[in-house]
């Protein structure tokens, strides 16, 4: 036997955190980009909400400040929180600051690349083009992968055998 | 002196009254302030008769709903996020339910009445499911609504031009056949829990 039992927990454990960096890593001077993602959008909605991480190997902080959507008209970095029943969002004026040695994970409830004046709905499968804008970085390609209209933080549906 | 005793007794008496009374205005306002600012279960206040455009055009009544439970939920269209996933998750929840939630509509009552005709609700709502059903109206109707369920919404602009987004209440009310609010659905509650709460609406047990 090749895999004792250790080793395939070992794998268990490691494999679905993998994709993250191994299959969609970006890399931009001193930071990496795993795997952007957005939402299939309803029919009539015109906006989206972009998602990854960002690690920042280097020793100077940097900040995501904007970007761009091949599909959308603009492109606004947000911060979204849930108190009380109440959803509240905010646009981050100053960016999204990405410390020295740490990441920030972008994702449904959280900060986001909020798409706005979408020109078309985002139809699950797609793979649509953008770029993000970062403060030292300067100007990255990104590919966001379309997942599920219900698709959760990890990109899977959410809500169903929890 | 016997009339200065008196005189020192009732005072006494006025002083405890006064205590009395303090004590009682500070265990109110605590209760008041320790009352949780979302309604809870079984509290009869929520809801109440509204009046709104749907998404075809018609006006809706919330009298002509009597005797049938419904579901209502505050959002709008430009909602990058919790709005979707809550339309996509209640359809998800009625499919589950199955025949049972055959007639039950929800609806989803747009706080950006400014951006959400009638069409667009349609072409949304239709996303998710034909039973959820987009309503709207002007400013001060939206209003009214929010106010009698108790609902928050607010406009918050930002960088472009005119352009803004709304802060709201996230919750599905769940109302019964006389438009009496039984339980809410919370947009992060697992989905079992919604399916059995969505069956004991329809049951008629809330």
């Amino acid at each position: 036997m090749t895999f004792d039992r250790r080793s395939l927990l070992l794998a268990a454990l490691v494999l679905p955190a993998a994709p993250a960096f191994a299959q969609d890593g970006i890399r931009a001077g001193d930071l990496a980009i795993g795997a952007p993602w957005t939402r299939a959008t309803p029919a009539g909605s015109r906006v989206a909400g972009g998602y990854m991480t960002i690690r920042n190997t280097g020793s100077e902080p940097d900040a995501l400040v904007g970007g761009s959507l091949s599909v959308a008209g603009r492109v606004e970095i947000h911060e979204m929180a849930m108190a009380d029943g109440v959803m509240r969002m905010r646009e981050l004026p100053q960016g999204l600051v990405i410390p020295p040695g740490g990441s920030v994970e972008l994702r449904p409830g959280g900060f986001h690349v909020m798409f706005l004046d979408l020109a078309q709905p985002l139809r699950q499968g797609d793979r649509v083009t953008g770029t993000l804008r970062f403060r030292r970085a300067g100007e990255v390609r990104v590919d966001y992968t379309v997942q599920a209209m219900g698709a959760g933080p990890d990109g899977r549906p959410q809500g169903h055998g929890h | 002196m016997p009339s200065l005793r008196r005189l020192r007794l009732v005072l006494w008496g006025a002083v405890a009254f006064a205590l009395l009374f303090a004590v009682g205005l500070t265990a109110a306002s605590l209760v008041e302030r320790l009352a949780p600012r979302l309604p809870s279960v079984g509290e009869a206040s929520v809801g109440g008769p509204f009046e709104l455009t749907t998404e075809d055009g018609t006006r809706l009544s919330s009298a002509s709903l009597a005797g049938r439970p419904f579901a209502l939920y505050f959002g709008f269209t430009h909602c990058p996020d919790v709005c979707p996933t809550s339309m996509f998750e209640i359809a998800k929840v009625l499919e589950e339910v199955g025949p049972a939630a055959a007639d039950l509509k929800v609806y989803f009552v747009t706080v950006d009445p400014a951006r959400d005709t009638p069409d667009l609700l349609r072409d949304y709502t239709d996303s998710f499911d034909p039973r959820i059903v987009g309503l709207t109206g002007t400013e001060a109707e939206i209003a009214a609504v929010a106010r009698a369920y108790r609902a928050f919404y607010r406009k918050v602009p930002t960088s472009g031009g005119d352009d803004y987004t709304m802060d709201h209440s996230t919750m599905i009310y769940l109302m019964d056949a006389r438009g009496r609010f039984v339980t809410g659905l919370g947009h992060q509650e697992a989905h079992g829990s919604k399916v059995e709460k969505v069956r004991r609406l329809l049951a008629g047990a809330g």
